[in-house]
């Protein structure tokens, strides 16, 4: 944070005020306050265009799983996001369950495991993940990774079936919230393991040199020195791929095999996420159908709001401890 | 005693046959032994798959590392002690941490590769799909890359002046509570849902023109409300790494502040804004779902005009062949062949991006040029 406060402390001259640092000073403050008013036209626009089609909803718009907001002649708007948002919570949940252990370990790997001169170079291999477009992850696990994990499935199913979560029938098309959730954790892997190897690195040098020094092994180091110090960072990341997960869109709508209903089966088809069902339903949407899109909109963006508030707040409250 | 004498890789310095033999030192694993141990389990491991005919590298891998785990943990307890096994463990753990995440990148760039170049080439980059039924064999991307660079390049144009002026007023300018203001809700809207960000572009849309309305120029604006947070944070840190004797210096010669800003700070920064900018870029240019419902899935034909109809877009390319991938017969076919190369098409264009990146942070950086 010194960084931060020493642009302030170069005080420029003293003077009368010119035009061009008015002018200047003035648009840098517009072009601030600009950013939130567009923050705050993205939830004033969805309040406002949701509006039509709530009030014309006849079920209950937080407890109904149905969706029909297009009511033909002598029909009634029903419509509800109890299956959607279900849905979205399932498959961030095994995202995250998925990536973070992998994460900090991919974390611990760069910073204290890796050879030092390869480290740089395998930390901008994980990068390379975030990279990718995620239709093309959409395409990727559609057409070749769905395949692959048909006999992981089946023998989830026959031998861990037990567990509600994984019970059969397998879907035969592999299409699922599980093959669904696979994708995503590999998406936000390079999210959380960033954040992790940010604060990795910034554990005192004292703090590890003291451990080693008392004959800890390099394990007992990093459990007793590193992590101690780092989980207000791994909790934060972990919060963070949770708000991409939760939002990601093309993956889940390109792979899964959509229906509305509430199920924690994740080997069979079915499930379907608030972001998949507005990309896949708003082509063929019109009127209160687009409003009602944009109403479940506006609950995923309240959603994601406050996982990323809560995320930044657990990880700036880092940055005042460590000072 | 064993524990307290055990030798770091710091103490290795000093250490010869006299002090090994001496009994100062625990028992230790030769150095070489994980690699050998790996090699063998893998030997094994592969060798049982293939005569069991059932030979696919994930399994031997997967059996190769517990194998391992198991092997090296339970010699390394038997010759040395349980803390160093219970380390050797982890270690090995946090190898295999770092191969799981290899694996889906090369799988993932390998497939592209691999379905992508059947279809990869200049006729294919060339031509639009206008006029092309789903069961020739025939059609292109040209339009849709006409359509990125349009909808891309207009988005640079609204989001790196905003940004860019927001990270001076953050760094330059702001103070108190607006500032932190801006900096957190920065933050929060690096997580906006890029879906939202294309509803709110509906909604926008349907206040002012009425609904329906697709072009280019809402897919612009939505993508500019996703670009403009990566943009401001960094070259908010791009800003903060030019030395305040910099700014000091401009001001004893009575340079005023915005003089400053625009003569010294930036052209300073300049190698890490360029690179901010295009990363910035590279992130919003795959970004499929704010299009469909912004810019349209309908056009197959070339369009230039932001302000016009229907424009495709590379993602959305892919999305729409994605989709007709279920028709019967040749269409289908063919339409997964597009939908390949142009993720080929795509995923060049964004490591292109990147490399463009490295390149001018190495070569603009001050003190280089």
């Amino acid at each position: 944070m010194t960084t931060t406060d020493s642009s302030e402390t170069a005080v420029a001259p003293r003077g009368k005020r010119r035009l061009g640092d008015l002018v200047f000073a003035n648009s840098a403050r517009g072009a601030g306050l600009l950013i939130l008013a567009i923050l705050a036209g993205v939830a004033l626009f969805l309040i406002v265009q949701s509006l039509s089609s709530l009030t014309a909803n006849e079920g209950n718009f937080f407890t109904s799983s149905e969706w029909s907001p297009e009511a033909g002649p002598g029909e009634e708007v029903r419509f509800g996001v109890a299956a959607l948002a279900f849905g979205t919570v399932l498959g961030a949940a095994i995202a995250l369950v998925l990536a973070t252990p992998v994460a900090v370990g991919i974390a611990l790997f760069i910073v204290y495991y890796a050879p030092r001169r390869l480290a740089a170079l395998l930390g901008y291999l994980v990068d390379l993940l975030a990279a990718i477009p995620s239709v093309v992850y959409g395409l990727w696990g559609l057409v070749y990774l769905v395949d692959q994990l048909q006999p992981l499935y089946r023998f989830m199913a026959e031998y861990l079936g037990w567990i509600p979560l994984f019970a059969g029938p397998v879907s035969s098309t592999g299409r699922t919230m599980l093959s669904a959730g696979i994708v995503l954790a590999v998406m936000i892997l390079p999210i959380i393991t960033a954040m992790a190897r940010d604060v990795f690195t910034q554990v005192p040098q004292t703090h590890r040199e003291a451990a080693l020094a008392l004959g800890a092994t390099r394990w007992e180091m990093i459990r007793t020195a590193v992590l101690p110090f780092g989980r207000p960072g791994v909790i934060g990341g972990a919060m963070l791929g949770m708000g991409r997960a939760l939002g990601e869109t093309m993956a889940v709508a390109m792979i899964l095999s959509p229906s509305l209903v509430i199920s924690p089966n994740v080997l069979q088809s079915g499930n379907q996420t608030i972001a998949a069902h507005i990309a896949l339903q708003y082509p063929e949407a019109t009127g209160t159908g687009v409003s009602a899109l944009i109403a479940a909109g506006l609950v995923l963006f309240g959603i994601t709001l406050a996982v990323n508030m809560a995320a930044r707040f657990v990880v700036s409250r880092r940055k005042e401890f460590t000072e | 005693m064993t524990t307290a004498t055990q030798p770091t890789a710091t103490g290795s310095s000093g250490e010869g046959p006299d002090i090994q033999s001496s009994g100062l030192y625990s028992r230790q694993l030769p150095t070489y032994f994980p690699a050998a141990l790996l090699v063998v389990c893998a030997a094994v491991a592969s060798g049982a798959f293939f005569l069991l005919g059932a030979f696919h590298p994930v399994p031997v891998a997967a059996v190769t590392a517990i194998g391992y785990l198991v092997a090296v943990t339970t010699s390394s307890a038997v010759v040395e002690n349980n803390r160093r096994a219970k380390d050797r463990l982890v270690t090995g753990v946090v190898y295999c941490c770092f191969a799981i995440a290899v694996v889906p990148l090369i799988s993932l760039l390998s497939t592209v590769v691999v379905f992508g170049i059947e279809r990869f080439d200049l006729y294919f980059l060339s031509v639009s799909m206008n006029g092309v039924i789903p069961s020739m064999d025939a059609g292109g991307v040209y339009h849709a890359i006409v359509g990125t660079l349009v909808i891309t390049g207009l988005a640079t144009v609204i989001s790196v002046p905003i940004g860019l002026m927001t990270a001076v007023y953050v760094v330059e300018y702001g103070r108190g509570r607006l500032k932190q203001a801006i900096t957190f809700f920065v933050d929060v809207m690096t997580g906006i849902p890029s879906i939202v960000a294309g509803l709110f572009v509906v909604a926008l849309w349907i206040m002012v023109f009425g609904p329906g309305q697709t072009n280019g120029l809402a897919g612009a604006i939505a993508l500019s409300v996703l670009m403009i947070p990566v943009v401001v944070r960094s070259s908010e840190e791009m800003l903060r790494l030019v030395p305040n004797e910099l700014r000091e210096a401009a001001y004893a010669l009575g340079v005023p502040k915005w003089l400053t800003i625009v003569k010294v700070v930036l052209p300073t920064a300049v190698a890490g804004l360029t690179t901010g900018i295009i990363l910035a870029l590279a992130r919003v240019i795959g970004e499929t779902a704010p299009l469909i419902l912004t810019a349209g899935m309908a056009s197959t034909r070339i369009n230039a005009n932001p302000v016009e109809g229907d424009m495709m877009s590379l993602p959305v390319y892919i999305y729409k062949a994605v989709r007709d991938m279920g028709l019967s017969g040749e269409a289908g076919v063919y339409a997964e062949e597009r939908a390949w190369a142009a993720a080929l098409t795509l995923i060049l264009v964004v490591m292109l991006l990147f490399l463009t990146a490295r390149l001018v942070s190495r070569f603009l950086s001050p003190g280089k040029g």
